[in-house]
């Protein structure tokens, strides 16, 4: 069969597959592709097997300037923490660094004005630019494809193999178009649009695909809400996501510390602005989401397709056909302890966590901010805001964010992945509730027995003040 | 890489979809340094006090010597936790059987010489029917042939990708085979410098 021609004379390709194309050092015949890494973000857990296996093996590092370290997972995030705060850090920070000096490659090390979490840091540095490749060991580098970059997450053998060889080898995933299309109400935001899409398509509704969000709803979003978004595209199973550049990208690049300069930017955006799927391009797999009238959502179970609207009730198992997911959904419920028809909002809580690598930004503290500065964090409830990155906390400070929360109740820290992993040592005690702006309502993810509930930072500002899982637009409109 | 070409073992089931990297290694053990032996599926495998769950199946004989697992749909979704893989083959799993799996996990799996089994769901029906028609626990999946045997002999073939086969039964080093790229590597970057000069941080500070 003759492949489909557009009128340039070229088959019609998605962006996704534009990228692809331009990165491929060898076809190896089999399916797979050897794929060119321009960026390689590493951290301390997963780069250290890889480390040790490449002096046993005697490897170098190939292109030490193309990789960036960062600390993050198990920083203590308390203020005037150091390196051994939380005891099981100390050993991962040193070794990173030891490995970053032998092999000559850049640390955003504790102490750095540029700590902070991998996939907050790389964009706010400008490492992670329109049309490049990005990998990291660490799933939610999908966040990156925000900047119109392929990026995704590796194991510990890949991230190995990309240090010894600045490439990977890969099979050409599948396409998918997400288009949101509306307009989002007050109270409502990224993470609600992309909690609200994996509970409509599952957490393997992306499976083997790179996912390219577009759409009016996503024009209209700042970088910041299109990392929210990509980072949760592998809660849809998705390999990567990642939005078609444009001049919110450009202006958003513009300036950063790593990102080109001067004639260099000029050159760069010329190529930067051919990046977008083809008008004809096919995808395998296509889904249109309405954002008009979408709640604040709330996850009620321990996968993160387990959301609803925050008014919406919680699913009677007994009413499912399929009898995998009515297993599921009864073990969830158990774990979770809630009760099958009832109402979610009202349910009391006692952690509310406001950061992670999803919603630990600028925008996130502000809108979190607009709820704080409105009450105060309900007595019996433990409230954390952890920034994302060092600059994010600098740049909240500045605007005196940090004085709303400690004035409403809530703890302020320094950048760190802290409860979306509980590998620092904050944890959210056993059969303790949790509101929380990460990513994972995994069992036992913010703690052994710990139950998440999953939500936006305004959502989870809301439901600190009221103690209860709540609907954010009420205390906006105060009603609460 | 360790080798695969045939593995005979106790199966354990555990048929419920989107088993995810942390309920498979718990954060606590990778950032503690404990064994990933014994971490693995450490949430379900343990009480609070740290006592063995008894109604979990790798607690009981003879799944504790388990070397087959049958997983649901999208086996290993969530992180890109390496140590999910390690944990498994640590504890003596070389095979894992599901209808899908995670991305990650199974990239990850390949590079650690277990293989991550891909068997249509009726398939896994009929495995599971034909285990629960015999005394043994025991299956061998041989992957020189690709089929799947139970005591009673049934077979049961599988598909799998030529190229990942060949490359878990000769147990390759990835990394030594890109390195003899090198050539088509230099040739790369020297065009991509001059058509993409941004990338190799030409204009950006040291
Ligand atoms: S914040 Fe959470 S999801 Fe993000 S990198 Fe850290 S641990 Fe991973």
């Amino acid at each position: 069969m003759a492949t489909a021609q557009n009128r340039s004379g070229h088959r019609p390709r998605t962006l996704f597959e534009k990228i692809w194309d331009q990165h491929v050092i060898a076809d190896l015949g089999d399916g797979s592709n050897l794929l060119h890494i321009d960026r390689h973000i590493i951290h301390e857990i997963t780069s250290a097997r890889a480390f040790e296996n490449l002096r046993k093996a005697g490897r170098g590092v190939r292109c030490p300037e193309l990789t960036f370290g960062v600390v993050d997972h198990v920083v203590a995030t308390v203020l005037g923490r150091n390196e051994d705060t939380n005891p099981a850090g100390g050993s991962f920070i040193r070794n990173m660094r030891r490995n970053c000096e032998d092999f000559g490659i850049r640390l955003f090390d504790m102490g750095d004005r540029r700590q902070g979490i991998a996939h907050v840091v790389g964009p706010e540095l400008g490492t992670d630019l329109p049309g490049c490749t990005l990998v990291c060991g660490d799933s939610h580098t999908s966040s990156n494809g925000a900047l119109g970059a392929l990026a995704w997450g590796i194991g510990a053998s890949e991230v190995e193999h990309v240090l010894a060889t600045q490439s990977i080898v890969q099979r050409k995933p599948l396409r998918m178009r997400v288009v949101f299309d509306g307009t989002l109400g007050a109270g409502v935001s990224a993470k609600d649009m992309v909690l609200h899409l994996i509970g409509r398509v599952g957490t393997a509704g992306g499976r083997g695909c790179v996912v390219e969000f577009a759409g009016p709803g996503i024009r209209t979003q700042s970088i910041e809400g299109r990392l929210t978004i990509c980072n949760m595209s592998i809660e849809l199973g998705a390999k990567a996501g990642l939005v078609a550049p444009d001049d919110t990208t450009f202006a958003y690049l513009e300036g950063r510390e790593f990102a080109p300069k001067g004639a260099a930017f000029q050159v760069a955006l010329s190529a930067w602005r051919e990046l977008s799927s083809d008008d004809d391009a096919q995808f395998d797999r296509d889904v249109t989401i309405d954002c008009n009238g979408l709640q604040p959502q709330v996850s009620w179970g321990t996968s993160p397709q387990d959301v609803i609207g925050v008014n919406e009730q919680i699913p009677d198992p007994d009413a499912i056909a399929d009898s995998t997911r009515r297993a599921s959904i009864r073990s969830a419920l158990d774990y979770i302890g809630l009760t099958p028809g009832a109402a979610l909002a009202g349910t009391p809580i006692d952690y509310a966590f406001i950061g992670s690598c999803t919603n630990g930004r600028l925008s996130d503290l502000r809108a979190a901010a607009e709820v704080a500065r409105r009450g105060k964090v309900s007595p019996g409830v433990r409230a954390l805001v952890v920034p994302g990155s060092a600059s994010v906390k600098r740049d909240a400070e500045a605007e005196g964010l940090d004085k709303i929360f400690l004035s409403a109740g809530f703890e302020w820290h320094e950048a760190g992945c802290s409860l979306c992993v509980t590998a620092n040592n904050d944890v959210v005690p056993a059969g303790k509730r949790c509101i929380s702006s990460s990513n994972r309502n995994f069992e036992g993810r913010q703690g052994p027995r710990s139950r998440t509930h999953l939500a936006s930072p305004a959502t989870v500002a809301a439901s600190a003040i009221a103690g209860r899982i709540a609907d954010v637009r009420a205390v906006l409109d105060g009603r609460l | 890489m360790e080798p695969f070409r045939l593995v005979t073992g106790v199966a354990a089931s555990l048929p419920m979809e989107n088993i995810n990297t942390d309920a498979i290694m718990p954060t606590r053990w990778i950032v503690n340094n404990k064994d990933l032996g014994e971490g693995l599926f450490g949430v379900w495998r343990y009480r609070l006090d740290g006592s063995e769950q008894p109604d979990f199946v790798l607690n009981q004989e003879p799944y504790r010597q388990s070397r087959i697992l049958l997983g649901g749909p999208n086996f290993g979704c969530g992180s890109s936790r390496e140590e999910a893989v390690w944990g498994l083959a640590r504890f003596g799993i070389r095979c894992v059987i599901a209808p899908s799996f995670g991305d990650i996990f199974q990239e990850n799996a390949f590079k650690n010489g277990l293989l991550p089994l891909v068997l249509p769901s009726d398939a896994m029906a009929a495995l599971s029917a034909a285990m629960d028609g015999s005394n043994s626990r025991e299956l061998t999946v041989d992957l020189e042939d690709c089929t799947i045997r139970t005591p009673d002999g049934t077979r049961i073939a599988f598909a799998i990708d030529p190229a990942r086969r060949q490359f878990l039964l000769d147990g390759l080093d990835e990394i030594d085979l890109t390195l003899k790229l090198s050539d088509e590597f230099e040739q790369f970057q020297d065009r991509d410098r001059r058509e993409r000069p941004w990338i190799y941080g030409e204009s950006t500070p040291a």
